[in-house]
C-alpha cells in the first residue's frame, strides 16, 4: 500500500527533477547563445574604429597594411551575383521539379540522395572539384567564373530544399482547383503556387547565398587572388573576396595592424547579418500576411 | 494535350533537366576528383602512403597524421557540439515558449550562418591567446582549440535537425504521456525523445559530418602540424586535419606533381567519408518517413 | 483509337424518353493502394438535368465524379478501365485533350476554395488560362457568372476585393461562378453545401434549378433529403456499384431494390 503522503512526496521530487532538468537546459541554451552574441558585439566593438569611407571606396595599399578593402567587397559582390544566376534558376527548378512532377519512384529518391550528398560535401572538396572542372579542364583559369560556379553547386543543396519546403507549403487544394478550371501544370505552378511559395523560396535563397558570400574554401583554388588592387574587369577575371582576404591578412601578412584586420572581419559580418536579416524579415512579414 | 503548347513542354524539360542535375553534379564531382586523384595510388608506394610522415616536398606522403588529426579534432567537436546541440534542440524545441522559439531559432541559424573564415580569425585572435595562457602550454593554436570552435560549427546543424525531429512528434504522444500523470520532464526522455531517435540521429551524423569537412577554422587554429596523435594529450598540441591540408597546400603545388595528385588523394577520401556518412543518415530519414506513412495511412 | 458508341441499353437509361449527354460503359477505377473503387459502372447521364449520385459515404460518387474531368489523373489512381463517351468522344482515351475538356466540364467541390486573388480574379483565372484577354469579355463573363451563381448583388462594389474576406456561403458562389465564367457543358458538383448555412444550401439549389435549363449537371448531394429535393434523376451507389438508377421522383418513393429501400429510410449509411 502506497499512502497520500508518499505519493505527495514522489510528486514533489518529480516536480523538482523536473525544475532541475529544465533550468540546466536553458542554461546550456544560454551558454549557445552567449558566445554569437559576443562573436557579433565584439567584431562590432573592435571592427567600427577601422571604418571609414577610404576604407570602404578604396585600393589596399602599403601591401595591404594600409589603405581601404573596396576590391574585396565588389569580389564577393560579383562572386555572390553570379553564384545567384546560376544557382537560382537551378536550384528552384529542382525544387519545382521535386515538388511539383516527380512521383515517389526510385529515380525521385535518388536525386534526394545526391541532394543530401551534395550538402554534405566538404567546401573544401567543391574547391577540389571547381579546380579540377572548370579551373583546368574547360581552361576558365582562376576567375569569377569558375568561382561562382563552384559555389553554385555547393549552394544548390539549401536551396533546392528551402524552396521545395516553400513549394509545398502551398495547399494542395488550390493546384487542384487551378488544374479543373482548365490550367496545365506549369501555368498552375506559374500563376499559383510560385507567387504563394515566392517569400519562402526568397528566404531560401538569400540563407543560401549568404552561405557561399562567406564561404572561403571553395573559391580558394577557383577564383581567389591573394592581392589584386583593381577591380575585376570581366568574369574571367581572378578577384580579390572578402572571406580570402580576411584569411590572408590575419594569417598570411606579418605586421598587419588589428584594426584593419577587424575592419575587415565586420565588413564580411555585416555582409553575412545583413542578408539573414533580410530573409527573416521577408519570412516574418510574409506569414503575417499569408492568407491560408 | 494540344493545349499544352510548346513552350509548356520546353519549360516542363528543363525543370525535369534541373531536377536530375544533382545527380550529375555528385558523379561529376566524384569523376574529377578521381580523374585528378587516383594517379596518386599509382604514383607514392602503398607503404609511404600509409606512414606516419606527411612532409610533402621531401616526398613522405603519410595520409595517417592527417587522417588521426581529423579524427581527433572532430571527436573534440563532437564531445563539444552534440550534449550542448541536442540540450538546445530539446529546450527550444520542448521547454522554450512560443515567443522564445522565434527568437532563438533565428539566433541558432546566425551562428550557422557565420562565415567559418570569421570564427577561425577570432580563434586565432581571442581564443588561441586565452587557450595558451589559461592551460599554460606553448601555443594556443592546437587541436583542442580547433575541437572547441568546430563544436560551436555543428551546434547549429545538430540544433537544427534535431530540433525539427522532436518537432515532428506527434502531439498525440506527449498528450498521452502527460495524461497517465507523467511530468513533462518525462514525458521528454521517456516518450519524445525515444519517438525522435532516428532524426536525432541524423543530427548528430550530419553534424559530425560538418565538423569533419570544416576547413578555414581548423586550419587557421589548429597550428597545421602533421603528427599522428597517438595519446590523449595530442589534444592540446598543434595537428592537421585532411581538409586544412588541402587547403594550405594547393595553391602551392605544381599541377600534374605527385603532390598535386595526392591532395585530389585527400580530397576522394574526404568525400567518400561524408558519402558514407550521409547516405547513412539519409537512409534513416527514408526508413522513417515510410514509418510515419505506415503510421499515418 | 476512337472506339464506336454503343447504343445504351435500356438499364444504363433513368428513363427511356431523355437525350443522352454522357454514356458510361464498362467504368472501372482501381486505386493504387490496391482499392477497387468503382466496378462496371453503367449509365447514362441525360442532358440539361440534375442527376444526383448519391449513396453511403466510401461508394465511389467522388470518384466517379473526377473521373467525369479526368481530375483522377492528379491522384493515386492506379487504373481506369471502360468507357466514357461525352458527346461522341470517349474521354478515357489517352490522346484527348484534358484541359479542354476540363473546360468542357467543370466541379465545385465540398469545401469552397477560392483562389489566393481577387474576387474578380478568381473568376477570370479560367478564362486568362485559356488564353483570353479582352477586358470587354472578362467584364462580361465576371457579371454574367456572378449573376448566375447569385452573388452578383452582393459583391458587385467590391470586385477587387481578396476573395478570402466573402463568407462561407458567398465563397462556394464564388466558385460556382468561376465554373460558369467558362461556360461548360456540364457541371459536376461534389456535396457543394455540405459546409453551408441553410440560407446559403437554399442559394445555391434555387440556383441550380435555373442552370438546369443550360447545363448538364451532376450533383453529389450532401443528404439524401437534397437528393430528394433537387434530383430529375438519381443514381443510387453502393460499394463502387450502381445499384439503381431512376427519375428522382420514383426513387425516393418506390424504390426497386431493397438495399436503396433501407438506405433511403435510414436503416443504414
Amino acid at each position: 500500500m502506497i499512502d497520500i503522503a508518499t505519493i505527495r512526496k514522489r510528486a514533489k521530487r518529480r516536480k523538482r527533477t523536473q525544475r532541475i532538468g529544465f533550468s540546466t537546459l536553458a542554461m546550456v541554451t544560454l551558454i549557445t547563445m552567449v558566445p554569437i552574441a559576443m562573436v557579433v558585439i565584439y567584431v562590432f566593438i573592435q571592427g567600427l574604429p577601422a571604418i571609414s569611407w577610404e576604407f570602404l571606396t578604396e585600393q589596399p595599399r602599403e601591401g595591404m597594411r594600409a589603405g581601404g578593402i573596396l576590391p574585396a567587397i565588389v569580389g564577393t559582390f560579383w562572386l555572390t551575383l553570379g553564384t545567384a544566376v546560376i544557382s537560382v534558376p537551378l536550384g528552384v527548378g529542382a525544387a519545382i521539379y521535386l515538388a511539383e512532377y516527380a512521383s515517389d519512384n526510385r529515380w525521385t529518391r535518388i536525386i534526394r540522395v545526391a541532394i543530401i550528398n551534395l550538402a554534405g560535401i566538404p567546401s573544401v572538396v567543391y574547391g577540389l572539384f571547381g579546380l579540377g572542372l572548370f579551373v583546368l579542364f574547360l581552361n576558365f583559369g582562376t576567375s569569377i567564373l569558375a568561382g561562382s560556379l563552384t559555389l553554385s553547386i555547393m549552394t544548390l543543396p539549401v536551396i533546392i530544399s528551402t524552396t521545395e519546403e516553400a513549394l509545398r507549403a502551398v495547399p494542395s487544394s488550390f493546384r487542384v482547383v487551378s488544374i479543373s478550371l482548365g490550367g496545365t501544370r506549369w501555368q498552375t505552378i506559374r500563376r499559383i503556387v510560385l507567387p504563394q511559395a515566392l517569400p519562402g523560396i526568397i528566404t531560401g535563397v538569400i540563407l543560401g547565398l549568404e552561405r557561399a558570400a562567406g564561404e572561403t574554401a571553395p573559391i580558394l583554388f577557383t577564383a581567389a587572388a591573394f592581392f589584386l588592387p583593381r577591380m575585376p574587369g570581366s568574369i574571367f577575371d581572378a578577384t580579390m573576396a572578402l572571406p580570402y582576404h580576411l584569411f590572408v591578412i590575419s594569417t598570411q601578412v606579418p605586421g598587419m595592424p588589428v584594426k584593419i584586420q577587424y575592419g575587415t572581419a565586420l565588413v564580411l559580418l555585416v555582409f553575412v547579418l545583413g542578408m539573414n536579416l533580410i530573409a527573416t524579415l521577408i519570412r516574418s512579414r510574409s506569414r503575417a500576411r499569408r492568407q491560408w | 494535350m494540344r493545349s499544352v503548347g510548346w513552350r509548356e513542354f520546353v519549360i516542363t524539360r528543363l525543370i525535369r533537366a534541373a531536377g536530375y542535375s544533382s545527380i550529375l553534379f555528385v558523379g561529376m564531382i566524384f569523376i574529377f576528383l578521381l580523374r585528378e586523384g587516383a594517379p596518386a595510388v599509382v604514383e607514392i608506394p602503398f607503404d609511404t602512403l600509409f606512414s606516419e610522415r606527411w612532409y610533402p616536398i621531401e616526398d613522405y606522403f603519410g595520409i595517417l597524421p592527417l587522417i588521426g588529426g581529423s579524427i581527433l579534432v572532430t571527436i573534440g567537436a563532437a564531445v563539444v557540439a552534440v550534449p550542448i546541440g541536442l540540450a538546445t534542440a530539446i529546450f527550444i524545441a520542448e521547454v522554450a515558449p512560443r515567443w522564445l522559439r522565434e527568437i532563438l531559432k533565428p539566433f541558432v541559424e546566425l551562428l550557422g550562418g557565420l562565415p567559418s573564415v570569421l570564427l577561425g580569425f577570432l580563434g586565432i585572435l581571442v581564443m588561441a591567446p586565452l587557450i595558451r595562457t589559461t592551460l599554460n602550454i606553448p601555443t594556443g593554436l592546437t587541436a583542442f582549440t580547433g575541437s572547441l570552435l568546430l563544436g560551436g560549427i555543428a551546434i547549429p546543424t545538430i540544433v537544427s535537425v534535431a530540433e525539427d525531429a522532436l518537432d515532428a512528434v506527434p502531439r498525440t504522444y506527449r498528450d498521452a504521456a502527460l495524461a497517465m500523470g507523467a511530468t513533462e520532464w518525462q514525458t521528454i526522455w521517456r516518450v519524445t525523445l525515444p519517438a525522435a531517435r532516428s532524426g536525432v540521429l541524423t543530427a548528430i551524423m550530419l553534424g559530425i559530418g560538418r565538423a569533419l569537412g570544416e576547413t578555414m577554422t581548423v586550419m587557421m587554429v589548429t597550428g597545421n602540424a602533421p603528427v599522428l596523435p597517438l595519446s590523449p594529450m595530442a589534444l592540446f598540441e598543434p595537428a592537421r586535419t585532411m581538409t586544412a591540408t588541402i587547403a594550405a597546400e594547393m595553391g602551392e603545388v605544381a599541377n600534374g606533381s605527385v603532390h598535386y595528385h595526392s591532395l585530389f588523394l585527400i580530397g576522394i577520401v574526404l568525400f567518400l567519408i561524408s558519402l558514407v556518412i550521409n547516405l547513412a543518415a539519409a537512409s534513416v530519414v527514408f526508413r522513417q518517413r515510410k514509418r510515419a506513412e505506415r503510421v499515418l495511412s | 483509337m476512337i472506339s464506336e458508341i454503343p447504343t445504351p441499353t435500356p438499364e444504363m437509361m433513368p428513363d427511356a424518353s431523355i437525350t443522352p449527354k454522357i454514356v458510361v460503359k464498362d467504368l472501372q477505377v482501381v486505386y493504387s493502394d490496391g482499392n477497387e473503387s468503382l466496378r462496371g459502372i453503367n449509365l447514362v447521364i441525360p442532358e440539361r438535368a440534375i442527376t444526383v449520385l448519391f449513396g453511403p459515404a466510401g461508394g465511389g460518387k467522388s470518384t466517379f465524379l473526377r473521373t467525369l474531368n479526368r481530375l483522377n489523373d492528379l491522384a493515386d489512381v492506379a487504373e481506369v478501365s471502360g468507357h466514357i463517351w461525352l458527346d461522341d468522344v470517349d474521354i478515357l482515351d489517352s490522346q484527348i485533350d484534358t484541359i479542354a475538356l476540363r473546360r468542357r466540364v467543370g466541379i465545385v467541390f465540398a469545401r469552397p476554395v477560392v483562389l489566393p486573388m481577387s474576387i474578380r480574379q478568381n473568376i477570370t483565372y479560367g478564362l486568362e488560362l485559356a488564353g483570353e484577354r479582352r477586358a470587354s469579355h472578362l467584364d462580361e463573363a465576371v457579371e454574367r457568372s456572378l449573376k448566375a451563381a447569385a452573388l452578383w448583388e452582393e459583391v458587385h462594389d467590391r470586385l477587387n476585393d481578396p476573395a478570402v474576406a466573402l463568407s462561407g456561403g458567398q465563397q462556394q458562389r464564388l466558385c460556382l461562378a468561376r465554373v460558369l465564367a467558362l461556360e461548360p457543358e456540364i457541371i459536376l458538383l461534389d456535396e457543394p453545401t455540405s459546409g453551408l448555412d441553410p440560407i446559403s444550401t437554399g442559394k445555391v439549389e434555387l440556383s441550380l434549378q435555373e442552370l438546369k435549363q443550360r447545363y448538364t449537371i451532376v450533383l453529389v448531394p450532401h443528404s439524401i433529403q437534397q437528393a430528394a429535393r433537387v434530383s430529375d434523376f438519381a443514381g443510387f451507389f453502393l460499394n463502387g456499384e450502381l445499384v439503381e438508377y431512376a427519375p428522382g421522383k420514383r426513387i425516393f418513393t418506390h424504390p426497386q431494390d431493397q438495399r436503396t429501400e433501407d438506405y433511403i429510410e435510414g436503416r443504414f449509411g
